[in-house]
């Protein structure tokens, strides 16, 4: 492992209601984060290839973290997303460089197929702050029902020197979508788009 | 006696390997389980409430297993506990206290012999509130290197109408502790204190 972890999180949510009416089954977010120590911090380095070869681990890693706090078989995850959030010693192009290039393909294996794009987002923080992770359907980025966010929140990262890495993973929906659009019955999941 | 409405069950697991010192061989684990609930109280003056007590006892006891379950660990391997609780706006912090009896008894009947107090914290907040929950070693309130506290919170909780109720389990002390005080392997175990 290139990553220096000093912790990962998970977190995960079922809801069981809202506004009085049961889910069931209830929907299901899991998020995992690492918290890597930035190899880069306080220096500008033109090649960030540490840094993706990192977001390759990290899909792997958190990827399989989620589908395990889940408790699901990997290809009965739904919907995904990704984000980072750099600690002010850092750029925001070592988060881009950690999610873009290689986190994907392992996420992909760790939750089966994913042809749609993985929804992200990043930002520069520090500990305390909130990061959304945004989330799109894994197979059919237009399927309405899917498209939500989970936030996330450490109190002490990320510091200075360090990245706060977040993979999303859910087995469902929003918990009451009538919104209309492309459903996950629907879909047909071979252009990553219907 | 008021049905437990339960919205939503959430978990975050932490899992710290270092915090700048030498690793130590064993990582640590810090969890806490989450469950929002109906206030059954919400919106006036109810004298008596001790009742609900005993209606909290299933939840905190599913509670207590699952987050035992989501750590990994058998109960043996349990070393530090605590609980909390966040009132919704239409409440009153004495709803929150109704979880000290439930909460403290789901957490010894599933440990099996925790002899200290459940050390606890409470308020009341609006959706989004985080609550600072103390943790302290589950058979000896004074054993320095377990004080800790784990924060909680979520963004869409607690509604006006609601009370969030959680417990925390940790899998060892502090990652670095070394302030001294009384140690695991003085402690009597006879008072619950040292």
């Amino acid at each position: 492992m290139n990553a220096v972890i000093r912790k990962i999180a998970v977190w995960v949510e079922e809801t069981h209601s809202e506004m009085g009416r049961a889910i069931t089954p209830p929907t299901r977010k899991a998020v995992a984060v690492a918290v890597i120590a930035n190899p880069f911090a306080g220096r500008y380095v033109e090649d960030l290839t540490p840094l993706m070869d990192i977001g390759a681990e990290l899909g792997a890693l958190l990827g399989h973290r989620c589908v395990a706090a889940l408790g699901i078989a990997p290809g009965d995850a739904q919907s995904y997303g990704k984000a980072a959030m750099v600690g002010e010693n850092g750029e925001l192009e070592h988060a881009a460089a950690i999610l873009h290039p290689k986190l994907g393909a392992p996420l992909r294996a760790a939750v089966e197929k994913g042809a749609a794009l993985v929804p992200s987002s990043k930002k520069m923080g520090g500990p305390g702050q909130d990061l959304d992770v945004p989330l799109g359907h894994k197979d059919a980025a237009y399927v309405r029902s899917h498209f939500d966010g989970i936030e996330v929140r450490l109190n002490d990262a990320p510091r200075a020197n360090e990245i706060m890495v977040a993979v999303a993973v859910t087995d469902s929906g929003r918990p009451l979508p009538r919104v209309g659009g492309l459903t996950h019955g629907a879909a047909e999941g071979k252009d990553g788009l219907r | 006696m008021p049905e437990v409405k339960i919205r939503k069950i959430a978990t975050q697991i932490e899992e710290i390997f270092h915090e700048f010192g030498p690793a130590p061989a064993r990582s640590v684990k810090r969890g806490a389980i989450i469950a929002v609930i109906a206030n059954p109280f919400a919106g006036r003056y109810e004298p008596d409430i001790q009742p609900f007590m005993k209606d909290l006892e299933p939840l905190g006891l599913a509670m207590a297993r699952r987050l035992v379950a989501e750590l990994g660990v058998t109960p043996d391997q349990i070393e530090g506990y605590g609980k909390g609780a966040i009132v919704g706006t239409n409440g009153e912090v004495e709803h929150g206290a109704l979880w000290h009896a439930p909460g403290g008894y789901s957490m010894r009947e599933v440990l099996g012999a925790a002899k200290a107090i459940v050390p606890s914290s409470k308020k009341v907040g609006a959706a989004g509130t985080r609550l600072d929950v103390p943790v302290t070693h589950v058979n000896a309130s004074y054993v320095r290197s377990h004080f800790d506290s784990i924060e909680v919170g979520l963004n869409d909780a607690p509604r006006a109408d609601e009370l969030v109720f959680v417990l925390v389990m940790t899998t060892g002390p502090r990652i670095h502790a070394r302030s001294g005080g009384l140690a695991v392997d003085d402690i009597k175990g006879e008072d619950g204190l040292r």
